[in-house]
């Protein structure tokens, strides 16, 4: 009804100033050139509030950001860490963002993954063996991570609840077990420290001087399968044409609500591994920081890169990328961190902004619309 | 695209080759400093660091180049040990860390490189973990609490003597015996801060004897909300003197409106000075010196010498003391202040005399103070330690057994909450 008023309110009244339009079929030269121009804008930005509020030189700055993250090894090492750490989220969240399921609940599933995995390294750590410690690890924190999300995806296929809703309260509801488990685990100390510090009872081992190594090739290994499932899949077709349209999914006999849930489950599933690859091979530790925001971090991730998780790699890398630069600018300038946070969103932002422009063209009135 | 990634690659690698070699050149000086904060200039407790590590710098002649900052680094994650492994990698000799969450990162850092000397800030392993290039230090601030006790005791019996506060004019702030109601605002329920609380309840009661404190729990170290909130349902709850050792000016500010509506209530806070922040509540903070410490561990770093595995001083060392006093103190405070301050340093005043307190209405002769590190979730020792008798010569001996505080007794006339 509405929408039909709006049609004809605009016929009536002639046509907006401006107005967007969807655009298809950019050509790969266009799309690179536009984002190229995006980063230079930004560099641009960047260089005249850097040179203005804090007085250095932008190049330097620039320089620094760089060396953060590639400067040597080990700052390379930590980036990738860094960056496979906030892809496994992205590849969790991506086959539920295809569906346009608006899982904004990772948070909360990393958390209880990993809390699934901190509670058998606290509780089986003196008694199993290794292996199979890793191996409860791994099945409780997928299990837990899946749960977490199959419950949203449980009420809104049965009652139609909202799932946006859902999934967020579910992240205060993690946090607050979070809380609440490491508050018990702590005891009479000041606060829960690492896990198993005198035993090492399920730390990934070192291998290649790193425990985050194990977390890079599983990380990889699952880049790769969700990409195969996503695209070569009957279950990938399912998940892409209840996206695009749940009445022809229906028309088409797809179960819908039976698509929804294990959809959900697996992006929990693997939302959850990630927490224990967390805990396990990166912090040794359960706290509500955990997640540290990748759950809605990863969004970005999964959405820019339009489910395709090699493009989510180099989403994640740029991310990181800007992240690390960040974190480095403000410690080695002793800069306020809101400053070097405001120097990597303005970055953030214009490209982001590019990508509206490499979707959408705008239309001003007057203009030409068959451009 | 393979040409690409090849070309990016060898850009790298170029890039770090010239990393290594500029930081290679770079010999202005051999000594350098790393310093790893839970949080940065603009938060209480690693600001007094800061300034403690400058000041320590500038007693010593430490250039402000051969220092680096590592701020706002979270102590529930392993970013420590990248940061102290990145302070190990830009060459840094002593490597600081001011939370207790850091030390068990910074203990894995120092078994990989026996060569740099690690201070864990407040951490309480130092001693039993075997490592060498590991060391603890805290400050005896329970000191300075008693004597801020001192301050808000003078004003209390200010208060009560003039007739500002009496069953008449405050009802709420008499407990059924008559006793005046006190509150504290504490992070959470362990030793540093059952010892924090105590002193500063015993300092009180030095002054006026007939008080209660009720102690709030915020479970977080800075939670500016969470302290006025708490700091709100003591004064409603009928506390006179909202004492705290939480690291955010919430209680104070919290406190100030209150007594701006007409509540009697007075703030004593912690860290810094809140008379910026609360000008007519604030009697006086609790705080350290750090500076003492870090003049003394820079200094016998730099020389080659070794660093005890705990340091803990207070008055004696000048490493513990009180802001300056608010406007509204009572008469004659600074010079009540003074003595007690002197009884302190010399010797003859001890904070836990086990003659000012009982447990359970009787008064406490033995309490064995176990220092092994133990992990709580698994109920493991980790480190093993000695059991002492930390009661000697009819005081509690806190803080020279280690320098962390152990005092965990709930003494009477202290509820929690």
């Amino acid at each position: 009804m509405s929408a039909q008023n709006k049609t004809k309110d605009m016929n009536h009244t002639g046509e907006p100033l401006l107005r967007m339009a969807k655009r298809d079929g950019v050509s790969l030269k266009k799309k690179i050139l536009i984002r190229a121009a995006a980063i230079l804008l930004a560099l641009i930005i960047d260089a005249l509030f850097i040179v203005m509020v804090t007085d250095l030189n932008p190049i330097k700055i620039y320089g620094t950001m760089f060396i953060a993250n590639f400067g040597n090894k080990l700052k390379f090492m930590w980036m990738i860490r860094d960056l496979v750490t906030l892809l496994i989220v992205g590849v969790a969240l991506a086959p539920a963002f295809k569906m346009r399921f608006w899982n904004v609940g990772g948070e909360g599933q990393i958390l209880m993954g990993g809390l699934a995995a901190a509670f058998c390294m606290i509780k089986f750590g003196n008694t199993m063996p290794s292996w199979l410690l890793i191996v409860t690890m791994v099945v409780t924190s997928v299990l837990c991570g899946a749960l977490w999300a199959f419950i949203p995806a449980f009420f809104k296929a049965r009652w139609g609840t909202n799932e946006t809703l859902f999934t967020l309260m579910m992240n205060y509801a993690a946090t607050s077990i979070v809380a609440c488990a490491t508050n018990i685990f702590r005891g009479d100390a000041p606060m829960f420290t690492t896990i198993n510090m005198g035993t090492k009872a399920g730390w990934f081992p070192m291998i290649l001087g790193a425990r985050y190594t194990i977390n890079v090739i599983v990380v990889i290994i699952f880049t790769v399968l969700m990409y195969i499932y996503l695209k070569y899949t009957k279950h990938g077709y399912e998940i892409a044409v209840v996206g695009e349209s749940e009445n022809t999914a229906r028309y088409a006999g797809i179960d819908v609500k039976k698509v929804m849930m294990r959809t959900m489950a697996i992006s929990g599933a693997i939302c959850g591994l990630s927490g224990m690859l967390i805990v396990a091979g990166k912090d040794q530790i359960i706290s509500t920081g955990s997640a540290d925001g990748r759950g809605f971090t990863a969004i970005i991730v999964a959405w820019l890169a339009k489910f395709n998780t090699f493009y989510m790699a180099l989403i994640s890398l740029l991310l990181v990328f800007l992240q690390r630069g960040a974190d480095e600018i403000a410690s080695a300038y002793g800069l306020n961190d809101y400053a070097a946070d405001i120097i990597s969103g303005v970055i953030l932002f214009c490209i982001l902004g590019s990508e509206f422009f490499i979707n959408y063209r705008l239309i001003f009135k007057g203009g030409r619309t068959n451009d | 695209m393979f040409k690409k990634l090849v070309s990016l690659f060898l850009a790298a690698v170029m890039v770090c080759t010239a990393a290594a070699l500029f930081t290679g050149c770079d010999t202005a000086s051999d000594f350098r400093i790393g310093v790893i904060l839970i949080g940065d200039e603009t938060e209480g407790y690693s600001a007094a660091h800061i300034k403690g590590i400058k000041t320590a710098c500038e007693n010593l002649g430490i250039a402000e180049s051969q220092v680096d900052w590592k701020y706002k680094v979270a102590d529930n994650d392993s970013s420590s040990l990248e940061a102290a492994t990145d302070l190990v990698g830009k060459g840094c000799n002593v490597i600081i860390s001011n939370s207790y969450g850091h030390q068990t990162y910074m203990a894995q850092v120092a078994a990989e490189h026996p060569d740099v000397t690690f201070i864990s800030m407040t951490g309480d392993f130092a001693a039993i973990s075997g490592l060498e290039n590991y060391k603890n230090a805290f400050t005896a601030v329970y000191e300075s609490r008693y004597v801020s006790g001192v301050v808000a005791g003078l004003k209390l019996q200010e208060l009560l003597a003039d007739g500002t506060l009496s069953v008449e004019t405050q009802p709420d702030s008499f407990d059924a015996d008559g006793n005046v109601k006190v509150g504290y605002v504490g992070a959470f329920n362990y030793a540093e801060v059952i010892s924090g609380f105590t002193a500063f309840y015993l300092g009180i009661r030095s002054v006026v004897e007939n008080v209660v404190m009720e102690v709030n729990y915020t479970n977080s170290w800075f939670d500016i909300d969470k302290e006025a909130a708490a700091a709100e349902a003591l004064i409603a709850n009928g506390c006179v003197i909202i004492g705290q050792h939480a690291d955010s000016t919430g209680a104070p500010s919290a406190t100030e409106k209150l007594l701006n509506g007409g509540r009697i209530c007075y703030s004593i806070g912690y860290n810094i000075s809140m008379i910026d922040t609360a000008p007519n509540a604030a009697l006086t903070s609790a705080s350290n010196n750090w500076e003492k410490y870090y003049t003394f561990a820079l200094e016998a770093a730099m020389k080659g010498e070794e660093i005890p595995a705990d340091w803990s001083k207070g008055y004696s060392d000048g490493a513990v003391a009180i802001t300056e006093l608010g406007k509204n103190v009572a008469a004659g405070t600074a010079e009540k202040v003074a003595e007690v301050e002197a009884a302190l340093k010399d010797g003859t005043l001890h904070v836990f005399d086990t003659s000012k307190f009982t447990v359970n209405g009787e008064t406490v002769t033995s309490a064995e103070v176990d220092l092994s590190w133990i992990d709580f979730s698994t109920m493991t020792v980790v480190y093993e330690g000695e059991v002492v008798e930390a009661i000697t010569d009819g005081y509690f001996a806190e803080s020279t057994f280690r320098s962390a505080p152990y005092f965990t007794m709930i003494i009477d006339g202290i509820t929690e909450r």
